[in-house]
């Protein structure tokens, strides 16, 4: 799939292969040392850039003279575009957005995932870990960690934040998986992506009739001034896909991660100090929006040394700026020690993640109550057996078949 | 050491009050940051240093010599 010359300016293309389950693609550290602003061939056709260095994916990330606008960019590894052009999809996805649009949904969200008030969900976040925890005791030894605690933990979580009943998930982890692969067709995504839609504004309807506290029924009842049933739909949809599809990863292959690495494991058992710089090191380390977040430049620009111009996509490689030797030193050693420092794996600048303190407690609570549940967890099945996410917008494993 | 923010810039990402909880919290209202001690004691300021480093939108600057 992926052409690669290291030598000429010849255009590269996504995606590129991965030799080793935890590495991004080799060919990024030599584009990062080579070619670091590097011409990329798009899907469609089109032309455009890749950044691969740490100090140039966040240079872009806060630079204004780059938009957000999915109808604009053209998809790193797909021929359709990213969002079609119609007003209702777009409605609400403020992942889409250029500012003043952006700022208002921003700070009408943002209240709902501040650090104090994912703190104040840890409890709960105990609770639900510990009855997974509990299944698995009751039916296992082997199971499919994925199914069995990485999957269900993060989407029952955001389905009660949002207020979407989690006894749906199957409807909505169905439509999500698909919009998220990457071999899926236009029309099965699109199809998924109806699907997925209809059911929002379902639920949207049915709160509007009974209002609950949560998000949705909280959002109707203090701005229903502002915010049609498309526009909180498409911010249940957004909100809802990035919270049981971002974090599950991170939980399943976090975890495999750990058991590739017994001193790693064995230093985070015993110092319970590392639990927020090991959380921290996992996100840098396997940094799983695997093809990196784009932007389009609204203007001609020089950057880095080239010239971008105006309408050209670029495509941030936040997995290859977490492993910026000049940012990180060893960057290809996971270390839970290590000193936090700017891993752009939420992202960087206005549209960093909203739901990252959500997901740094859901983490720390699993990871930590994982291990001292089953000290002797380990893979059932060997390391090269794992079937991993290449095939996935969002990297990690399909299963992980563990064993205590 | 003082601490100065542009508030018009912050989107609520949390990064300062979850690296420095005794310097900052998130507004109730919109997420956006609060400062709770503009100046700081001695044994938090590493602490400020590095939550304007981690900021995402650079919304906080530190005056490491601001007169009283």
């Amino acid at each position: 799939m992926s052409v690669f010359s290291s030598a000429s300016s010849s255009p590269v293309s996504l995606p590129i292969r991965r030799s080793s389950p935890f590495d991004p693609p080799a060919e990024y550290r030599c584009l990062r040392e080579e070619e670091p602003v590097s011409r990329l061939a798009f899907p469609d056709g089109k032309v455009g850039w890749l950044l691969t260095r740490h100090q140039d994916v966040r240079a872009l990330l806060a630079d204004d003279r780059f938009s957000s606008d999915r109808r604009r960019v053209s998809s790193p590894v797909r021929r359709f575009p990213i969002r079609p052009d119609t007003p209702a999809v777009r409605a609400g996805s403020l992942i889409g957005m250029d500012p003043p649009e952006h700022t208002r949904y921003r700070r009408m969200l943002t209240r709902y995932f501040t650090v104090r008030r994912m703190r104040e969900l840890a409890p709960r976040i105990e609770q639900v870990v510990s009855e997974h925890l509990d299944a698995m005791e009751r039916t296992g030894p082997p199971a499919d960690l994925v199914p069995a605690f990485a999957r269900p933990i993060p989407s029952l979580v955001i389905c009660e934040l949002l207020g979407v009943p989690y006894k749906d998930k199957v409807t909505f982890q169905r439509c999500t998986s698909t919009m998220l692969r990457l071999d899926a067709s236009e029309d099965a995504i699109s199809a998924a992506r109806d699907e997925l839609w209809q059911y929002m504004l379902d639920l949207v309807a049915a709160k509007r009739q009974h209002p609950d506290d949560a998000l949705l029924g909280s959002l109707i009842q203090t701005e229903e001034t502002a915010l049609t049933d498309e526009r909180l739909a498409g911010i249940g949809q957004l909100l809802l896909a990035a919270g049981h599809e971002t974090t599950a990863n991170m939980l399943a292959l976090g975890t495999f991660a750990l058991l590739s690495h017994p001193d790693q494991l064995r230093a985070l058992r015993e110092q319970a100090d590392l639990a927020d710089s090991a959380v921290e090191e996992l996100l840098r380390y396997l940094t799983i929006v695997q093809f990196g977040t784009v932007r389009v430049a609204r203007e001609d620009v020089d950057f880095a040394g080239r010239r971008i111009h105006a309408g050209e996509t670029v495509v941030a490689s936040l997995a290859a700026a977490d492993r910026d030797p000049v940012h990180f030193p060893e960057p290809d050693d996971l270390d839970l020690a290590r000193p936090v420092s700017q891993h752009v794996a939420f992202g960087h600048g206005i549209h960093q993640c909203l739901g990252q303190q959500l997901a740094r407690v859901e983490m720390k609570v699993a990871y930590g109550d994982l291990f001292r549940r089953f000290p002797r967890l380990r893979l059932a099945v060997r390391p090269d057996e794992v079937p991993m996410r290449d095939d996935m917008f969002i990297y990690g494993v399909h299963h992980l078949p563990v064993a205590w | 050491m003082k601490i100065q923010v542009d508030p018009d810039r912050c989107r609520g990402a949390g990064q300062c009050a979850l690296t420095a909880p005794e310097l900052f919290d998130q507004s109730d209202d919109d997420g956006t940051v609060v400062v709770l001690d503009e100046r700081p004691p001695p044994d938090l300021q590493e602490q400020a240093r590095r939550a304007a480093v981690l900021c995402p939108n650079s919304v906080i600057r530190i005056l490491e010599e601001a007169p009283d």
